[in-house]
């Protein structure tokens, strides 16, 4: 995939120079492979393992990213590469305009305040024997923004901010539950006042009635910060709740992007379709009269993809073509310009692509 | 025809911190060729209600009934559990890696499945069963893959085996507890959609333990909704979804994002689920409950029959006829609350105003 980017809005992929202010974080032509090591004694590659291949987006100041997909399709790794976490293969990341592509240690430190992550699992990401006042007085520490009292007050005003008792102050995480603990990983996250917060799936570990809490903090904080959030989850019905736009990652390689409502409405990728059809729903009578599209198959491995669309193997569109040419992320005619698709025969509107029919009740 | 009939099932821990009340009371019936769904949170003791049944809860004291196929299976010895478990009900865990062994081949563990209750099947024939059933659960190549060892198969196909090694003995019930929990959502549908498929061949009772009310809406005959050990509301699966009477159920509705509501805030309960070892008094949910009155804090509520067929049961003291999500119910519940709050319930629904993820739905 080229790095010139067809013209898109919001918060997908703007490239109208106009746009740019509002853009915060643009990432083009993203790579990164993990070396496969084998051998004993002299270790060599033996392949990679292609995580992150070309992927391109942008995320707007204000507005929430969603990215979704199945494990192994990258999103993680991408995450922690926009996070400067791990180094990347090649390609940009540029913040509020400057590059931050695999900076030092040192001169990505300033950035680090900008960006911050909140992870998944509320218990592994608090050290258990620290107590929480000190777990999120951490960031004022590191970048010695506050000290002493000054530390404790700012740590209790972000307890309290939210949703936590500021008397807890000297509690250890164990005493806290799951919603609380990952209410701790928002103040965390929050402490520094960052603009850019990367939530990997922050809400999947919880209880709905306490993924609501958490959703609804995240949703305040946004309005009162200005905050960004890069948004990952696997909960289809999560990021629609949550995000302007999203990206549909399948096996390193964006599928479809777009602003939210296109891309649930009518989307054009037949992954994304099926992703959707797959999901859930809470509702009886819906998930009744659904057309299940019942993929056959399991993601492949991503050291070896597949030839031409990685998605061929799965797809119940596939043809001769899809297994040798690559499709290009490109607008699809009929649909807006913000709504990207990588695919060579897109699903139409009202096309049916369930392969077996509603399993029937007796 | 009931298959399972569970009475008044108690289970205890006794442990250093205290009495771990972790299923209080609980009733329910299975029928065959049905699908019971038990829904509710961390804690809630759906795991520990089914794991009873089986006698894999050492160290609880278990007290009630459940007759299954005529006899009680809160009875039975450990030899005589032996030849229930696996070859009458089986189970399905949520984690299929930790549920087979890394060490033996995956068509091994079938096979081993079938000679322990029936030594009279050789091993041949019972590798042969073992391809069958491979093949039957969508593996592909299953002459190949039975000699796979698990970490060879990925986590859809390993939940498939496990499915294929509950179905080695044709059991008359399935528990599948959290099944497709760790599976990503395209594998899910493909393993619910088996699921069914097999249960409706052979007319299996299922049980199916979940927090995720999409899979209970997808699958589901019945409903039972699980709070702090206690059975809160036991319906049809219609009647659940869309004429709630218990706040919590209600409430669990609510705090999912939904596309219809797709820019609305979310509702959530307010609150934390309660410690097993000191429960509130009287009904358990009280603390978070929106429409908490005064005898929610002394008497506990038991299952009554609400709303209009009879079948629907719910524990909580709101009039029996406000069921639903519409303004009409909400009216009824309102001016029940308006007549049955008085100054000690007024102290807790103000607590709950007052707690930070209260949105404005507390009636104070």
């Amino acid at each position: 995939m080229s790095s010139t980017l067809p013209a898109g809005a919001p918060a997908a992929m703007p490239t109208d120079p106009e746009l740019e202010d509002d853009v915060l974080v643009r990432v083009d032509n993203l790579v990164k492979h993990f070396p496969v090591k084998a051998g004993g004694l002299i270790s060599r590659t033996v392949g990679h393992v292609q995580a992150v291949d070309g992927v391109s987006l942008t995320i707007g100041r204000g507005q929430t990213l969603g990215l979704v997909g199945e494990t192994g399709c990258g999103k993680s790794t991408l995450a922690r590469c926009i996070a400067g976490l791990i180094p990347v293969t090649s390609g940009k990341i540029t913040f509020e305009g400057r590059d931050i592509t695999n900076l030092s240690r040192g001169a990505m430190r300033p950035f680090r305040r900008e960006m911050q992550m909140i992870f998944q699992d509320p218990y592994g990401s608090l050290n258990p024997r620290r107590r929480v006042g000190s777990i999120i007085g951490d960031p004022f520490s590191i970048h010695r923004t506050a000290t002493g009292a000054e530390r404790k007050r700012a740590v209790q005003e972000l307890m309290e901010r939210v949703g936590l008792n500021p008397e807890h102050y000297n509690r250890f995480p164990a005493e806290f539950s799951g919603g609380q603990r990952q209410r701790i990983g928002v103040a965390r996250a929050l402490a520094l006042r960052p603009k850019l917060i990367i939530c990997d799936e922050p809400v999947s570990a919880l209880d709905v009635s306490i993924q609501a809490q958490v959703l609804n903090l995240l949703s305040d904080l946004q309005d009162d910060f200005g905050l960004s959030y890069l948004f990952i989850a696997h909960d289809l019905e999560v990021v629609r709740h949550v995000s302007n736009a999203v990206v549909v990652m399948y096996l390193g390689k964006i599928a479809e992007a777009g602003p939210k409502a296109p891309v649930y409405d009518t989307p054009r990728h037949p992954y994304t379709a099926a992703l959707l059809s797959a999901a859930p729903a809470a509702d009886p009578d819906s998930a009744a009269a659904r057309q299940r599209i019942i993929l056959t198959g399991d993601v492949p491995s991503p050291i070896n993809p597949p030839s031409g669309c990685r998605f061929h193997p799965r797809c119940p569109k596939a043809q001769e073509l899809c297994s040798e040419q690559e499709p290009p992320l490109e607008i699809k005619p009929g649909d807006p310009d913000s709504h990207l698709t990588a695919c060579h025969f897109p699903v139409q509107a009202g096309e049916q692509l369930a392969r077996a029919g509603r399993r029937e009740r007796r | 025809m009931t298959l399972l009939s569970v009475k008044d099932l108690n289970v205890t821990f006794p442990t250093a911190d205290g009495l771990v009340k972790a299923v209080r009371g609980v009733s329910f019936d299975v029928d065959a060729g049905r699908t019971l769904g038990i829904v509710g949170e961390s804690g809630s003791g759906k795991t520990v209600l089914t794991q009873t049944l089986l006698g894999l809860t050492p160290g609880g004291d278990v007290s009630g009934s459940a007759m299954f196929d005529g006899i009680d299976l809160l009875k039975l010895t450990e030899g005589e559990m032996r030849n229930v478990r696996g070859a009458q009900i089986a189970v399905i865990f949520q984690d299929p890696l930790t549920s087979l062994h890394p060490l033996y081949k995956v068509g091994w563990q079938i096979v081993e499945m079938i000679r322990a209750h029936d030594k009279s099947v050789s091993k041949a024939e019972a590798t042969e069963r073992a391809v069958d059933l491979l093949r039957r659960v969508g593996i592909p190549r299953p002459e190949v893959r039975v000699n796979d060892y698990p970490h060879q198969f990925s986590g859809g196909m390993r939940q498939r085996a496990m499915i294929a090694m509950a179905l080695s003995l044709s059991p008359k019930m399935i528990i599948a507890d959290e099944p497709t929990t760790a599976l990503d959502a395209t594998v899910q549908a493909q393993i619910l959609d088996l699921l069914l498929r097999l249960q409706q061949d052979s007319d299996t009772a299922l049980i199916m333990i979940t927090h995720d009310l999409g899979v209970v809406a997808d699958i589901a005959d019945d409903v039972v909704v699980m709070y702090a050990g206690r059975a809160a509301e036991k319906a049809s699966k219609h009647d659940i979804f869309y004429r709630p009477h218990h706040p919590y159920t209600k409430g669990l509705l609510e705090s999912i994002p939904n596309s219809s509501a797709a820019a609305e805030r979310l509702k959530p309960i307010t609150g934390q689920p309660p410690s097993l070892i000191t429960l509130p008094s009287g009904c358990a949910f009280h603390p978070r409950c929106a429409y908490v009155m005064d005898r929610c804090l002394t008497e506990q509520p038991e299952l009554v029959a609400v709303g209009e067929a009879g079948v629907h049961r719910s524990a909580c003291f709101l009039p029996t006829r406000a069921v639903g999500l519409g303004d009409e119910t909400e009216e009824l519940r309102r001016s029940a609350v308006g007549e049955g709050r008085h100054a000690a319930a007024a102290e807790v629904a103000e607590a709950i105003a007052a707690s930070p993820e209260a949105e404005g739905s507390v009636i104070a």
